[in-house]
């Protein structure tokens, strides 16, 4: 079911991409119909592949280091009280710069190569790990703590066998967050300065006027997105098994 | 005590040292601002049952909270072990809500104090865990997550974790209120049974319950809050409720507690 409905969504948007096209007589350079870009998508199928597994290398590599770093953050925050009060404003502040304008100097810094992409998208997906996580560790049952006093159970252990699992839901809010908004950074990344990525590509096809390769960059772009996200949350949902579902729109 | 087959004795008592009296002396503590109770003295005898009645709100969980450790009471507060030793340590606690962690199957969730004190978790603590829930009546249901069981059985899980800590000292907050009559009425007996010989101080709103279980029992009531005249029961709990001799002290006790409620107002 889910499939068929999948499939009936994309035949609506090229149906709908295509009447746009015929109604409105835009010029051929500026949307290209999508028969031009199903031919773009097969005849540069080698070339797009290429450069997809360069993107998407950023991608994942960017989700290990952003996850690791956010993951490590939030623990460091709950298990030692000077971490939390120390870091935590730096982290929020932080947000108030907006990551693309880091875009320049990261390529500055590291040079045209995985590097500043891999911290462009380690850097976008480093926040919501950490407060999801965090704010995760924070949210303890408060009758768990009280079980684990009674108990006699060391402070660690509390963190280890309590709030860490306990936090795990959030930190899976946190990560599928962080998939979806990955490829962005890895393609401001590469609009900065690359010489290999979807990102360079679209820009190297936009400069020749070649549509048709930009727009076929971009469903590649946009399915990578997309089935990321789809196995990250498969992936999450068998990780915490026991977290309860309910849909909002049966209520 | 029944004897349960396989049940051989010491690997599986329910508690591993010998009860003791506690004694709660001039004891205080703020709530919101205001005081909950002073100078409020409760005495527990070694090995026996003291159920705390009286209506939401006067302090029967926070007294049982204050002696768990669980809140910070008045300077002056003594609370003292009869046999001299600490209190830390030589406690179960059971609250309303089952407190089950959702990610640990029943019988993990049983063995969760020996985890949390890093103790080693061999065969018999094992076999112990098991027993207990099987004695709870979730003997098929080890491997089940909290969130396939019912609220009863969940909560059945939770008397066994209580029990499996052995503790001499057992805290109840409510345990058993919220579950049906029937489910209610069972886990009173199994609870009943299974702590025989510990110090057991029991907060209920419920006087059946109270009456049912306590070998002693005292209604809390007035702000700042007071124990009033305790009522010492006879006979061997968990009681017939169909007992005409309990139906009179249920309908004295509920006159004593109408009499807190309208002090209190």
């Amino acid at each position: 079911m889910a499939w068929l409905r999948g499939i009936a969504v994309v035949v609506g948007l090229v149906a709908i991409w295509q009447a746009v096209v015929s109604i409105t007589g835009v010029p051929e350079f500026m949307l290209p119909p999508p028969r031009d870009v199903a031919r773009a998508l097969v005849g540069d199928a080698a070339l797009l592949a290429g450069h997809a597994g360069v993107t998407l290398a950023e991608i994942l590599l960017g989700l290990l280091c952003g996850t690791a770093l956010g993951v490590a953050t939030a623990l460091a925050m709950a298990a030692w009280r000077p971490a939390r009060d120390w870091i935590l404003p730096v982290i929020v502040a932080s947000q108030a710069i907006p990551v693309f304008a880091l875009a320049p100097i990261l390529v500055l810094w590291l040079g045209f190569d995985l590097g500043p992409k891999i911290a462009m998208a380690t850097l976008i997906i480093y926040f919501p790990v950490a407060s999801a996580f965090f704010d995760g560790l924070r949210r303890t049952d408060p009758g768990h703590l009280d079980l684990a006093r009674t108990m006699g159970a060391a402070r660690g252990t509390v963190l280890r066998r309590i709030r860490l699992p306990a936090a795990l839901p959030s930190l899976a809010s946190g990560l599928r967050v962080g998939v979806a908004v990955a490829p962005i950074g890895a393609v401001v990344g590469e609009w900065v300065g690359a010489t290999a990525g979807l990102g360079h590509l679209m820009l190297h096809a936009k400069a020749r006027v070649e549509t048709p390769r930009m727009f076929a960059a971009l469903i590649v772009l946009a399915v990578i997105g997309v089935v990321l996200y789809l196995a990250a949350d498969r992936l999450l949902r068998r990780a915490v098994p026991w977290h309860a579902e309910s849909n909002p729109a049966q209520d | 005590m029944s004897v349960v087959p396989g049940a051989s004795a010491p690997s599986i008592a329910t508690i591993s040292a010998p009860p003791f009296g506690l004694k709660v002396h001039a004891a205080g503590l703020d709530f919101g601002g205001a005081p909950l109770f002073e100078a409020l003295d409760l005495a527990l005898a070694a090995g026996s049952w003291t159920c705390l009645l009286g209506p939401s709100g006067v302090g029967k969980t926070s007294l049982l909270r204050l002696i768990a450790g669980l809140v910070a009471p008045w300077p002056g507060t003594t609370v003292e072990c009869g046999d001299g030793g600490p209190l830390r340590g030589r406690i179960a606690y059971m609250a309303q809500q089952d407190l089950l962690l959702p990610w640990l199957p029943a019988l993990d969730n049983v063995l969760f104090g020996a985890r949390l004190r890093r103790e080693r978790i061999d065969g018999t603590a094992r076999e112990r865990a098991r027993w207990l829930l099987a004695r709870v009546g979730l003997g098929e249901k080890l491997a089940a997550l909290p969130a396939a069981l019912s609220g009863g059985q969940r909560q059945r899980v939770a008397l066994a974790r209580t029990l499996f800590e052995a503790q001499p000292l057992v805290l109840m907050d409510e345990p058993f209120s919220a579950l049906d009559a029937i489910t209610r009425h069972q886990l009173q007996a199994l609870a009943a049974e299974l702590l025989h010989g510990a110090t057991v101080l029991h907060v209920t709103h419920d006087p059946w319950e109270a009456l049912r279980l306590a070998d002693r029992l005292y209604v809390m009531a007035g702000a700042p809050a007071r124990l009033r005249a305790a009522v010492v029961l006879d006979g061997e709990p968990p009681r017939d409720v169909g007992a005409p001799a309990l139906a009179r002290r249920h309908a004295e006790l509920l006159a004593l507690l109408a009499n807190g409620k309208r002090e209190a107002a």
